[in-house]
């Protein structure tokens, strides 16, 4: 039913977007830079970078309980929540190539690519999703951007910290389980003063990052 | 394209229920069309996707069975048919060329000149392509839910203000207005409704099921 009529051949390699040239591997690598980047993130680059098997069982090994347990609370079967997390897992492995450091950190990708496959399984149709913006993967990894958005990241999550449980589980719900749309609307997706504000200083460096590689 | 002329954005409870996954399909192909056209509203659903990864991180776990690590890391080389990727293609974002399945809109005629194509229309909404003349006025109409209108090509003004390309008008049942296409080109809309649209003196009200407007 799909056609691969607009597809040029490098685009149909299994990773995704062609590499430019050698430019991953010249220069310094972010892992050996800066013990301070994440582990996940690091990870992420390897297997992006260097199809690094043992860093993606460390990613599996990280993730996979998470997902499965956020998929059991939103009603899936042990069984339907674990084939949910092989066709993640596999996503990651699959499209590493689509991994920006940048612009996300390794948890905000993987949680992006589980909540499409949660939501394609349960619609059974391809949920809309925005083009890969070009070349932006194949930019030099730059520790201090990465860390830049780390940073931000820690903000928000002391932020999230900072709530009672119900503010919390609230919020939580909107980004984790299953609420209709009708429910979301009514929370105007993000009531609570400091979270917003911390999306939005979030945003603002990220539109800044957008707007430097564009 | 000059992507800093958008100036009408996608709001940001929409953005996080597209992050979340809560919106009906045919809002999601709007948001992700525009999403392709706009890095501001791209940098928002990465916030929204680093909200949502806090989240992951801090789920409780549940433990795997034994073997399905194996399973995945036996599968790590094995073949795959990967999925079919859809670039822009023409006015046409990939999330929208994906909606037409690389084809062209078969357009229909609705009278004064303007055609549209339906993309889809169920009980969760509709979405279509919209085609209007340059300079043409478009019916005044009112709107019974929440309607999302894209610009891809061209520009219409109403009396909320202008929309260029790229420009996302929201419309709900407070919003009535006449839409008139810019002069310099045929204006091209997404345009996205859960509920029928009100209109005025356009067509029959009988006549408008047929349409499924």
């Amino acid at each position: 039913m799909m056609t691969q009529v607009l597809i040029s051949p490098a685009r149909r390699a299994t990773t995704g977007k062609p590499r430019v040239g050698q430019a991953k591997n010249s220069g310094r690598s972010v892992s050996e830079d800066n013990s301070n980047i994440s582990d996940q993130t690091k990870q992420l680059l390897a297997v992006r970078d260097q199809r690094d098997k043992t860093a993606f069982a460390a990613l599996f090994d990280y993730f996979a309980p998470r997902l499965k347990g956020v998929l059991m609370r939103s009603g899936c079967s042990g069984a339907q929540a674990e084939e949910i997390v092989q066709d993640v897992m596999l996503t990651v492995w699959r499209k590493a190539a689509q991994f920006d450091p940048h612009r996300a950190q390794a948890s905000a990708w993987i949680y992006q690519i589980g909540r499409n496959r949660h939501i394609d399984m349960l619609r059974k149709t391809n949920r809309p999703q925005p083009e890969e913006p070009d070349g932006m993967a194949d930019v030099e990894p730059d520790a201090s951007q990465i860390l830049a958005l780390q940073q931000e990241a820690g903000h928000l999550k002391a932020a999230i910290q900072t709530l009672n449980d119900d503010q919390r589980d609230v919020i939580e719900r909107a980004y984790l389980g299953e609420l209709s749309h009708q429910e979301i609307s009514a929370q105007t997706g993000l009531p609570l003063g400091t979270i917003k504000s911390r999306i939005r200083l979030g945003l603002e460096r990220l539109r800044h990052e957008l707007k430097g590689l564009r | 394209m000059n992507m800093s002329a958008i100036t009408h954005h996608i709001p940001d409870h929409l953005l996080a229920a597209y992050a979340a996954g809560s919106l009906s399909d045919t809002f999601a192909l709007v948001v992700a069309t525009h999403i392709s056209m706009c890095q501001h509203c791209r940098a928002g659903l990465e916030a929204h996707h680093m909200t949502g990864g806090i989240f992951l991180e801090d789920a409780p776990a549940q433990a795997i069975s034994a073997g399905l690590k194996a399973d995945i890391l036996a599968q790590l080389d094995a073949p795959y048919r990967p999925e079919p990727v859809y670039e822009r293609r023409g006015v046409y974002p990939g999330p929208l060329n994906a909606a037409l399945k690389a084809q062209d809109p078969t357009w229909k005629k609705l009278g004064m000149g303007v055609h549209q194509s339906i993309l889809s229309a169920g009980s969760e909404g509709s979405v279509r392509l919209l085609w209007i003349p340059a300079g043409q006025k478009m019916p005044d109409h009112g709107h019974n839910g929440l309607e999302l209108t894209l610009v891809l090509q061209g520009s219409f003004s109403d009396e909320t203000g202008f929309y260029g390309t790229g420009d996302l008008e929201i419309g709900d049942e407070h919003l009535e207005h006449t839409p008139i296409a810019g002069p310099d080109m045929p204006c091209i809309c997404l345009a996205a409704t859960d509920a029928p649209l009100r209109l005025k003196g356009f067509m029959p009200r009988l006549l408008q099921p047929l349409f499924r407007i």
